[in-house]
């Protein structure tokens, strides 16, 4: 009782801080539109990003703020920002489908249309114009029950004071409540909505998969080029002195032989070329023993002293152990480029069919990834199985790096990715049964015989329900009004169906 | 005679000039991109150009450009162009302009230091080597040609040799045959193939290849 | 003139439609209830599926008569029951003996879990009210005007013309508006969509990934078995050949004759793996010139027609390559196809590959289909076959956005119209927003005496605040409507392909 009370009056002092909200927000507001009415009015565009980043920049705040007092958590759902424009080989910069002259402009436009096309941006504005006169009243209610209760109060009488104790409480009790109300009513127009989140899915999973194609185009590439440039070039040069050896042996076997040694050598050189190429693409411990091994075999032969500590009851899928011991071996050489490291420890571990993989090093800390160091490319190359990255490493050390990869172990026909099922509310499903079950009561006896025996002019129809009413009841509004509540009740089962079926099976429509 | 050589693999490069020196050929440039073996092509004016395909600057076919350009602006240069691959499309850019002197083979050719110095004098003097991959590949694309489903075995046989670019000589001493047989030979697939004959050896294997490239 | 007189036919065909539909509409809403209600779930085909082909109708007329493309989002319907190995037919976790179960539940799944039934069905019920306000109105409209000039007063005939004119004139737009709202209810919600994207690019990536460590283990194989073998076994002839120069040199000669072979055959292997990773044309000279090299070394005669500008991302460009290469092989397997034409053009960003051969129709010779639709999936691309019986075979990939990287799209040139509509928006709209509208509320709310220029102070009182919130919205909407129409004009961009429909958007 104690407890609830105390956290009911800081929901009161909450939701009084959410009405100081609205009311601060007030002339933010007037400004809003008076700076949107200068940005289209009159044509002064350039104010538009500066307006719709403030914008954000406030919302972003009032989300916090909303998270502390109400216990909502609405999450931002705006586009990425378009990466900085990049001076193509030709001089143009490109933004979107047209080509700039220089990069200021090209920026801006393309700031300007992100911006604009974001749905986010409008409801931002729409929000920060509504509260103030919205929902940010009904925060005051609490308070202002409370503070006229204590005003009864203070009036003396003893039917006063009651009232005012009761009007209090009724305030103080119903705070927690309008304080959800209004962390929920601001989520509405803050918060992404289901189609938004689809989006951003679809465009991770476009950007991940863009990438898997780009990594393997690159590694073929450079396969390719290594092949030209290293083991065919040898084996040329191998053939060349063959030829030259065959000639001398006549005339100076002693050259020859030299010639001979020098072919072997170039070709056993080859072959460790072709060696290096085939541990760069799979080594072919990997395929062997199996990532924890192959992880070993890494630690052997790196100058660092690494420990490595494996948790892996099952083979991981076969792609994603190739990816994570790259990313492994990537880390490491990092470790002992980068941070000074003596030591390294890497710990993986399975749990739920998501591989979790440590990399923790005694270095001197301070890793970046904005800073060249890799992670970037590692985070990407493990976004493609919807892996992540988390990078800890203080200045000073020590630096971990953590890599978890959800669906480690299935099989990758059924590695589907995020996973798109939201299972729909329960009560959809019985109000749509409700619904369905009883739209033909009022459409039909009620409505339809009903009008068919008024234009009929049939006198009695017996099973009329409601023998009490005047007979104006009986008439049109009433058959119309049924027809009506019918039709309504049909009309929602069919959009609550809807809205099941597509929640409960997604697709189909590519 | 005066050779300028074009390849970006050191390795490669030197081979190639300690052979050539070897068979007492004067190396006069050994270049590494695309930009400079045009140079040393148009101010040198070598006697023959032994050229790779993929140079750099930018690892595409600049070798094979830089031949071509330099050909265009000194006609009749002769060219050699070695790779690590064949392409028909790459012989006939090479044969296009119907003046010879042109040559194109695998680099695996440069094991047989005789046979490859030879098709270097035959490209100098004029005349064509082309690689026996590419002919087996012109002839496996011509398949369907009914003409040349009329020759014999021993036809084709000369007919692919001749493609090459060898001479009379050195097809009869291929096949182990006389000279005056393979002369028989080469007039029954002119004649089967429709076309006129010529003596002039160089004329002839520019006719043949014209013919397998036109279809 | 044809153009209203199409539409004043196409009017009349709605009116048509909304009462055969209105009649439709009654007797779905009459089967529902026993289908619902009293659980006759069989009776659902049977209410949905003539719902589902009017609407199919429906959305041909909206393409054939106001070129507005609705897709239909119905989900595939499902394969015929197929029984397990001890001959019982298994649905969800019973066991039937027969199929018709089976089947009836399938079909019933498909019907009842596909949104697109529910949609169809609210589009019937609603239609028929909807055809009725856009094609009745206007008809109504100009039959009023025309009997208008009958009541012989003067301004009537200019009057009556006027009303029947403007009536006219709105007709094809009101059937456009009725394609629109077909749409609305017919074409895939954009959730629909979303998902289905999603769907798709989690499967292509999954396909990507898969693909990718296939080939590397295939490429990691061949070294192993082929190049590598090769040059060990000829390191051991060398060494032998080493030791035998002093005493045998014409042994020796001949080892070292044939390690010169296995150098050669290294190198040939080499060579292959290569050319199935990469192909070094393709490096060298870029799509165009790898197809013309396909072209020579095909066996059969073939065409090539070009028409590339620039070339397209290195990852697109090798999985078309190696498209064309698989039919290329595939076409050369059939036995009466001599020729082949091999067709590679763009329209803006998107790629297209047709490959015609003339052979007798044996598209059973494409066994490769499925391969490539695997390679170009990933690039959202899309095969298309059309095999007759008897006569060529033709076969189309279309790759969407191929060149998205490299070519700049010239957006479609701007109707006169829009684009006159977006000036006036921008160039008048301060008029009746700042003026007309909010200074002159201002004035009003401060009690100015003088009405000055501002045109609702001279009105009447009860018609001032109606006619400054009119000027206000006005206002807005001129500047709304320019620049949406600008806005939705230049497509999309860098998140483009992916971006989700906008539907205030999408009016352009």
């Amino acid at each position: 009782m104690m407890t609830y009370l105390r956290r009911a009056g800081a929901a009161l002092g909450h939701v009084t801080l959410m009405f100081g909200l609205g009311l601060a927000q007030l002339p933010l507001a007037l400004l809003l539109l008076v700076a949107l009415l200068v940005t289209f009015g009159l044509g002064l565009v350039f104010f538009f990003v500066p307006v719709v980043m403030a914008t954000r920049r406030w919302t972003i705040l009032v989300r916090r703020l909303t998270l502390v007092t109400t216990g909502v958590e609405i999450p931002t759902a705006y586009h990425a920002e378009p990466p900085p424009p990049l001076r193509q080989p030709d001089g143009w910069y490109r933004g979107g489908n047209r080509l700039y002259k220089s990069a200021r402009l090209c920026s801006y436009n393309t700031r300007w249309d992100w911006a604009f096309k974001d749905p986010a941006t409008w409801r931002d504005f729409g929000w920060v114009l509504a509260y103030p006169l919205g929902s940010a009243l009904f925060a005051a209610l609490p308070a202002a029950l409370v503070v006229y209760g204590v005003l009864r109060v203070l009036r003396g009488e003893p039917g006063e004071i009651l009232l005012g104790v009761f009007l209090g409480v009724v305030g103080v009790l119903i705070a927690p409540t309008v304080s959800r109300v209004i962390g929920l009513s601001i989520g509405l127009l803050l918060g992404p909505r289901d189609k938004d989140r689809l989006a951003g899915q679809v465009r991770h999973l476009a950007q991940a998969r863009t990438e898997a194609v780009d990594t393997q185009a690159a590694q073929l590439r450079r396969i390719e080029r290594d092949l030209h440039d290293g083991a065919q070039a040898r084996l040329v040069a191998v053939g060349m002195t063959l030829g030259a050896a065959e000639q001398l042996l006549d005339t100076d076997p002693n050259a020859a032989v030299a010639l001979l040694a020098r072919a072997r050598e170039a070709s056993s050189a080859a072959l460790d070329e072709l060696r290096q190429l085939v541990r760069g693409i799979r080594p072919p411990i990997l395929a062997e023993r199996g990532l924890t091994e192959a992880l070993r075999g890494l630690a052997v032969d790196s100058p660092l002293s690494v420990t490595v500590r494996a948790d892996l009851p099952v083979r991981c899928d076969a792609a994603i152990e190739s990816a994570v011991y790259f990313a492994v071996s990537e880390l490491m050489t990092n470790a002992a480029r980068h941070g000074q490291a003596g030591r390294v420890a890497v710990d993986l571990v399975l749990r739920e069919g998501a591989l979790a993989v440590t990399v923790a090093d005694d270095g001197r800390g301070g890793a970046d990834p904005a800073g060249g160091s890799g992670l970037r490319g590692i985070e990407r190359r493990m976004a493609t199985f919807d892996g992540t990255l988390a990078l800890s490493s203080p200045p000073g050390g020590p630096t971990a790096v953590t890599l978890v990869v959800p669906h480690a172990t299935l099989d990758s026909a059924t590695r589907s990715s995020t996973s798109a099922k939201a299972v729909a509310p329960r009560w959809k499903s019985v109000v749509a049964g409700l619904c369905f079950g009883l739209f033909s009561l009022p459409l039909l006896p009620l409505g339809f015989v009903s009008l068919f025996a008024k234009l009929h002019h049939v006198p009695d129809t017996g099973w009329w329900p409601w023998p009490g009413l005047p007979a104006s009841f009986h008439q049109w509004p009433m058959i119309i009004g049924m027809i009506a509540l019918g039709a309504a009740l049909l009309l929602t089962a069919i959009v609550l169906t809807v809205q099941i079926s597509e929640a409960r099976e997604p697709g189909a429509a590519e | 005679m005066r050779v300028v050589i074009a390849e970006d693999l050191y390795l490669l490069r030197e081979g190639l000039v300690h052979l050539l020196r070897a068979h007492g050929l004067e190396i006069t440039a050994a270049v590494e991109t695309g930009p400079d073996l045009l140079k040393a092509l148009v101010e040198q004016r070598p006697d023959v150009a032994i050229v790779d395909v993929r140079l750099p600057p930018t690892f595409t076919d600049e070798g094979l450009q830089a031949a071509l350009t330099a050909r265009k602006q000194v006609p009749g240069l002769p060219v050699l162009v070695l790779s690590q691959h064949v392409e028909q499309l790459y012989a006939r850019e090479l044969l296009a302009d119907g003046s010879g002197a042109v040559g194109y083979l695998l680099k695996d050719r440069v094991f047989n230091a005789e046979q490859f110095i030879d098709a270097v004098r035959r490209v100098a003097g004029g005349g064509t080597a082309m690689d026996p991959e590419v002919i087996s590949k012109l002839l496996a694309s011509n398949a369907r040609n009914e003409p040349l489903g009329k020759l014999t075995p021993r036809e084709r046989e000369v007919l692919a040799l001749m493609a090459e670019g060898r001479s009379n000589a050195a097809i009869a001493q291929r096949l182990f045959l006389s000279e005056s047989a393979v002369g028989k030979h080469t007039a029954n697939i002119f004649a089967k193939l429709d076309l006129s004959p010529s003596d002039d050896d160089n004329r002839r294997v520019l006719a043949v290849l014209a013919y397998l490239n036109a279809s | 003139m044809r153009r209203y007189r199409v539409a004043f036919a196409r009017a009349f065909a709605l009116l048509y439609y909304a009462v055969t539909g209105a009649a439709q509409a009654v007797t779905t809403l009459l089967l529902l209830i026993p289908t619902f209600c009293f659980g006759a779930f069989s009776l659902l085909p049977r209410v949905v599926l003539p719902v589902r082909r009017s609407a199919i109708r429906a959305r041909g007329r909206a393409r054939a008569w106001s070129g507005v493309e609705v897709p239909a989002p119905y989900r595939p319907e499902p394969p015929p029951p197929v029984p397990q190995a001890d001959g019982f037919y298994r649905s969800g976790r019973i066991l039937y003996e027969t199929p018709c179960v089976v089947s009836r539940n399938a079909r019933w799944k498909w019907l009842f879990g596909d949104p697109a039934t529910w949609r169809d069905v609210t589009w019937r019920l609603l239609d028929p009210f909807v055809a009725v306000v856009l094609a009745g109105l206007p008809l109504l409209a100009i039959g009023y005007g025309l009997t208008m000039p009958m009541h012989w007063s003067p301004l009537a005939v200019p009057l009556g013309l006027a009303v029947a004119a403007a009536g006219v004139l709105a007709l094809p737009w009101l059937i456009r508006a009725h394609a629109l709202w077909s749409r609305w209810l017919l074409a895939p919600s954009d959730r629909a969509t979303l998902t289905g994207q999603m769907h798709h690019l989690a499967r292509t990536r999954t396909e990507v990934v898969d693909s990718q460590a296939v080939e590397l283990r295939r490429i990691e194989r061949d070294l192993h078995d082929g190049a590598q073998a090769r040059l060990v076994a000829m390191g051991m002839t060398l060494s032998a050949a080493e030791g035998l120069v002093p005493a045998d040199p014409p042994a020796a000669k001949a080892l070292i004759a044939h390690a010169r072979e296995q150098s050669s055959a290294a190198l040939a292997e080499l060579r292959q793996v290569v050319r199935g990773i990469h192909p070094p044309v393709l490096a060298e000279r870029g799509l165009g010139d790898a197809v013309r090299a396909l072209a020579l070394d095909s066996p059969l005669k073939v065409q090539v027609a070009i028409d590339l500008p620039v070339r397209p991302d290195a990852p697109v460009e090798s999985a078309a390559y190696f498209a064309i290469s698989e039919l290329l092989a595939d076409a050369a397997r059939e036995e009466d196809a001599e020729a082949v034409m091999i067709d590679i053009s763009h329209h803006g960003p998107r790629l297209r590959v047709t490959l015609t051969d003339d052979g007798n129709g044996a598209f059973g010779v494409y066994s490769g289909l499925g391969d490539v639709e695997r390679r170009i999936a990933a690039f959202d691309g899309v095969l298309a076959v059309s095999a007759p019986y008897v006569g060529p075979t033709m076969v189309t990939i279309d790759l969407p956005h191929a060149l998205a990287g490299s070519i700049i799209d010239v957006p479609a040139k701007m109707p006169v119209w829009k684009m006159v509509l977006i000036v006036l928006g921008h160039a008048v709209g301060w008029l009746p927003l700042f003026p007309q509208g909010i200074v002159a509320g201002v004035f009003k709310l401060v009690g100015a005496d003088d009405p000055s220029w501002f045109l609702a102070l001279h009105l009447a009182e009860p018609l001032q605040w109606p006619t400054i919130s009119f000027m206000i919205v006005t206002g807005l909407l001129m500047y709304g409507t320019a620049m949406v129409l600008s806005v939705a004009h230049s497509p999309d961009d860098w998140e483009s392909e992916v971006s989700p429909n906008i539907p205030w958007l999408r009016l352009g």
